[in-house]
């Protein structure tokens, strides 16, 4: 029987998952956008997981509003990463030092 | 009931495949196509949670228009993709670490006691035939949440603007039109009268 430990627990692996994909590419500005939208989902796994469980829609009006802000928040981000590689024809975070005092 | 259970492990097995090749694969673009997946993956398991509004949200606009966003800013941007890895093998190890510690606490907190167990939150019924979860939702989005429904809106609005200022730009020595000039164009900057005298025609 599926219960509410085990959507949970789904999102528990998808959400580390993203963190060790954070750590292992720390030089792919694209690849730790992605990580941070693979979280978002994780996070919005636990809140359609809770609303059934818990009989309450709330959770998917948050799901809703997560997946509006995690569309502008990419579309700016995207829009950003293009103004950097126009500018320094790279992308590599190790590369960006440009604010180091 | 086993159906469901199989098509829930089924889906979660292809997600959790999904996420690891999206963070340990090599070239952007593949890593694209693998978190469509894990997306596609997500709308059938949220399909099974009844939530299917946001299920087809989730494919039609996240897959449909911001992953296609991404695997187009990808794609336009000629990266060299030798020196992404270099950290690789380094951070492999604490990130290993990292993660499974995260894991393990969550799963920790999530199975001790049977705390998210049966017995703390019933199995809902299933929904009868005739229940839209669209309907509901709807109800709910244009009622109680009426503002912030609204103030989603205006940050999508401001998302657009911010991101074609941050991306226009203006070659320079490119011979455009320029539409405010045209339009404030004055007849006496264009038209130059001259007073002559009429021609006699020539006898013949």
């Amino acid at each position: 029987m599926l219960t509410l430990a085990h959507f949970l627990t789904l999102g528990a692996i998808l959400f580390s998952l993203s963190i060790a994909g954070i750590f292992i590419n720390r030089k792919n500005i694209i690849i730790l956008l992605m990580c941070i939208e693979l979280m978002l989902l994780a996070v919005n796994m636990n809140f359609v997981a809770f609303s059934r469980f818990l009989g309450n829609l709330d959770g998917q009006i948050f799901v809703f509003f997560i997946l509006t802000v995690a569309a502008a928040e990419a579309g700016i981000g995207l829009a950003i990463l293009v103004v950097l590689f126009r500018n320094r024809q790279t992308i590599n975070v190790a590369e960006l030092d440009d604010l180091k005092g | 009931m086993i159906v469901q259970e199989l098509i829930f492990y089924a889906f979660s097995l292809v997600m959790i495949f999904a996420a690891v090749s999206v963070i340990t694969v090599r070239n952007p673009v593949y890593a694209v196509l693998f978190l469509v997946l894990a997306f596609f993956s997500a709308a059938a398991i949220w399909l099974l949670l009844e939530a299917e509004f946001l299920a087809i949200i989730l494919i039609v606009v996240y897959v449909g228009a911001v992953m296609v966003l991404f695997l187009f800013v990808v794609m336009m941007l000629d990266i060299n993709l030798v020196p992404f890895k270099e950290g690789f093998i380094r951070y492999l190890p604490v990130a290993v670490l990292v993660a499974l510690a995260m894991a393990v606490e969550l799963l920790m907190v999530l199975w001790a006691r049977g705390r998210f167990g049966a017995d703390m939150f019933p199995v809902p019924p299933l929904s009868s035939a005739d229940y839209s979860n669209t309907r509901e939702l709807g109800q709910l989005l244009y009622s109680n949440y009426l503002l912030p429904f609204e103030v989603a809106g205006v940050i999508l609005l401001v998302a657009i603007i911010a991101a074609v200022a941050l991306t226009l730009r203006t070659r320079p020595g490119i011979r455009t039109q320029n539409p405010s000039a045209q339009v404030r164009t004055r007849r006496d900057e264009s038209v130059r009268l001259v007073k002559m005298k009429s021609e006699k025609p020539r006898s013949v």
